[in-house]
């Protein structure tokens, strides 16, 4: 494999019946993502379908549960391979009632591919799949219509469509949209290009995938070195070791450089470096490392490292949009523990400014209470103040979850303004 | 050679999780099954901890039907890097002669494993324990959560399970409860070997190819060493792609006798490593095993 090889996480959301399931099936087989006797033990169990008797979606459903309602419940992440790349796909259910799972699969996705179904054209859920996808930073989006089989590889309906969505992204900024007609069940335009569409000469789905390229902002902006653990080491080859340990969030820590501590607000020297058990020079993006100091300093778990100057801000008060994935609505008032960078807080939600109609995308308002698959903006207040970046800047240091005190669930997540 | 990118990806992403995990919990320990997921898992601890030692335990859940060069490996090597093991097996049922012919593969797997895995989970009150289950293995497991709740009987509930989202991982939990950790989730059984080559790994002999005596039964090859009865013994050259107890684990044939080898099969591979694995096949499914707890 070659080195340059990387990873591309992506999300795929349709609505019920748009043949998402069979997409990933068609990209696993396709690409060898899946073996022959995870296939041969499929065809035991589907009843009918075109691919040598097989039914993609009982592939990617891999609870009984939803084999038998022929519905996908929860977020799966399915894996395959090019020459090129690694791909993690978040599988995300297509149900009304499912938005979180929708919220929880784009909050770790690079892409999304929205599918479309030809015959139906962009519907009511395909505008909330794209709300979705910009309410969580993605920047890149695949419309893949499909079942262009059904609608005899028609360019005009592929045409229509695509200038029908173009149409509904006007108030929600995307850096890139592509389109490609396909047929996921015959494999037109997936990996193979098939002949029935000789009229669409973009690239496939698959190239698309893995030609996407990736935000890289985060190497180069300012550090953002939360500190997940305090680690002391005092043996025969280190005495008086205190590293800290965590993940760089955004931007390159070298040995030398000036940071400051935060909330505390004291600055000191990095003095040494280690990554995957060796002494670097430096610490990219995405690098779980350790960093020791030139001063001894009381640090503990949730502190913020950071570049002096262009620092994040500090507040023990946020406005958030959040997603309620609770079936127990919120309680205005109510506390929750509130879940950012390696820090836990208590946590108030003082206002709901407003909640999202998922039918028409508008702001209306929320009668101080948000129920399961609600979205909506809130105010909410914090026993500590926190260090932290608005999402748009940072998706790592701008996102939190709520935990409720009582059922210790996760009931909510959110994005700070 | 410098490392490839996207494993580097993935050992930052568990690093992570292991020191979360650390962060987090009273009383954690890490599943450790002298297999190759396991023996990853364990480099990446050493790594996460450095120069400090692994902060937790190691726990074998064993079923005395383990091969001998399992349990060969596993004193040697967990003497070598100075981790604390606790070895934990259901002497009840052992004593009691619990074998797959007799029981069945499910009894015998719910007895000797399951059960003895959540036996020692409440021996030791650990609230977290660590695992090698990658999401790629099997399709229940592709919805399993990195941090995955179980109540106070060690059960695994699929239609309800926390939303997970970003890298913030929830791990507040009541008394008696606990969460198990999957810090390899993200990887496929390519990118474990392609570690394992890249960071020169050690693993047990029984994944190299070699002449086995073993019993051909369809398509799996079964180490004759464990059968009692009078089949057809022949010498194959052969190797394991995943290994657990003799009566339920077959060989493959294979040639390759080395990393190397192991990568360019494990990259044409058409089958998938958990065939010749007989606990996955029949009517009690993973899913089922998952939702009494186990791995």
């Amino acid at each position: 494999m070659p080195d340059s090889i990387d990873i591309l996480r992506f999300a795929t959301a349709g609505s019920v019946d748009d043949g998402k399931s069979t997409l990933i099936g068609r990209l696993l087989v396709d690409s060898k993502g899946v073996f022959d006797d995870q296939l041969e033990a499929l065809e035991g169990t589907s009843s009918s379908g075109e691919n040598k008797g097989i039914d993609f979606a009982l592939l990617t459903d891999g609870l009984r549960a939803e084999r038998e309602q022929k519905i996908t419940i929860d977020v799966a992440y399915r894996y395959f391979s090019t020459p090129n790349r690694k791909f993690i796909i978040a599988d995300t259910p297509g149900h009304v009632q499912y938005t979180r799972n929708m919220f929880t699969g784009a909050s770790n996705s690079d892409l999304a591919i929205i599918l479309i179904d030809s015959r139906k054209g962009v519907l009511q859920q395909s505008k909330r799949h794209l709300y979705i996808s910009w309410l969580l930073g993605i920047k890149y989006i695949i419309v893949a219509i499909n079942k262009m089989d059904l609608v005899d590889y028609d360019q005009k309906t592929f045409d229509f469509i695509s200038r029908d969505f173009m149409s509904i992204t006007s108030n929600l900024f995307i850096e890139k949209i592509d389109f490609v007609p396909i047929s996921a069940l015959k494999g037109d335009m997936v990996v193979q290009r098939g002949n029935k569409m000789p009229w669409y000469d973009g690239p496939t789905l698959i190239e698309i995938l893995e030609s996407a390229k990736l935000n890289i902002i985060d190497y180069e902006g300012s550090i953002r070195f939360p500190v997940q653990l305090v680690n002391r080491v005092d043996n025969n080859k280190r005495k008086d070791f205190r590293g800290y340990m965590g993940r760089s969030l955004s931007g390159k820590i070298s040995v030398g450089n000036e940071i400051k501590i935060l909330p505390t607000n004291k600055t000191s020297k990095v003095r040494e470096l280690i990554l995957s058990s060796k002494k670097v020079k430096e610490i990219n993006f995405y690098d779980s490392g350790t960093i020791l100091l030139e001063d001894e300093i009381d640090i503990s778990r949730g502190d913020m490292f950071s570049s002096i100057g262009n620092e994040p801000q500090i507040s023990n008060s946020v406005t958030a949009n959040i997603c309620w994935m609770d079936e127990k609505q919120l309680g205005i008032k109510k506390k929750y523990l509130f879940k950012h960078c390696n820090k836990i807080s208590k946590a108030i939600i003082k206002k709901i400014i407003y909640k999202v109609d998922m039918e028409t995308l508008n702001q209306i308002p929320a009668d101080n209470t948000l129920d399961m698959n609600d979205i909506g903006q809130v105010d909410i207040v914090l026993q500590n103040k926190i260090v932290f970046d608005s999402y748009s800047e940072n998706k790592n240091t701008g996102s939190f979850i709520l935990i409720n005190t009582d059922s210790n669930n996760t009931v909510a997540a959110g994005t700070i303004l | 050679m410098s490392k490839s990118k996207y494993l580097k990806e993935l050992e930052n992403e568990s690093i992570f999780i292991l020191r979360e995990v650390v962060a987090e919990f009273n009383n954690p320990v890490m599943l450790y099954s002298v297999g190759k997921d396991s023996s990853v898992m364990l480099h990446l601890a050493q790594k996460a901890f450095y120069p400090g030692k692994i902060p937790f335990s190691l726990l074998h859940v064993d079923t005395g039907y383990k091969f001998r060069e399992m349990y060969e490996f596993r004193d040697t090597f967990t003497k070598k890097i100075g981790a604390k093991l606790i070895v934990h097996r259901n002497e009840e049922a052992i004593a009691q002669g619990a074998h797959p012919s007799r029981l069945g593969v499910a009894r015998c797997c719910g007895a000797l494993k399951t059960e003895a895995l959540l036996d020692a989970l409440k021996k030791y009150k650990f609230d977290a324990a660590i695992g090698g289950a990658r999401r790629d293995e099997e399709k229940s497991r592709a919805k399993e959560r990195v941090f995955s709740f179980r109540d106070s009987f060690g059960q695994w509930d699929p239609k309800s399970q926390r939303p997970e989202l970003w890298s913030i991982y929830n791990s507040c939990i009541h008394e008696n409860e606990s969460v198990r950790i999957f810090p390899l989730s993200s990887w496929t059984e390519v990118d474990i070997w392609n570690y394992i080559k890249e960071e020169k790994i050690k693993i047990v002999s029984l994944y190299f190819s070699k002449k086995r005596k073993v019993v051909q039964k369809e398509k799996t090859l079964i180490p004759a060493e464990n059968l009692d009865s009078n089949e057809k013994v022949e010498e194959i050259q052969s190797r394991f792609r995943s290994l657990g107890c003799m009566p339920c684990t077959g060989a493959v044939k294979s040639n390759a006798n080395s990393i190397d080898m192991i990568v360019k099969e494990a990259i044409s591979a058409t089958r998938s490593e958990r065939e010749n694995r007989i606990i996955d096949h029949g009517s009690n499914t993973m899913e089922d095993k998952k939702k009494e707890g186990y791995f």
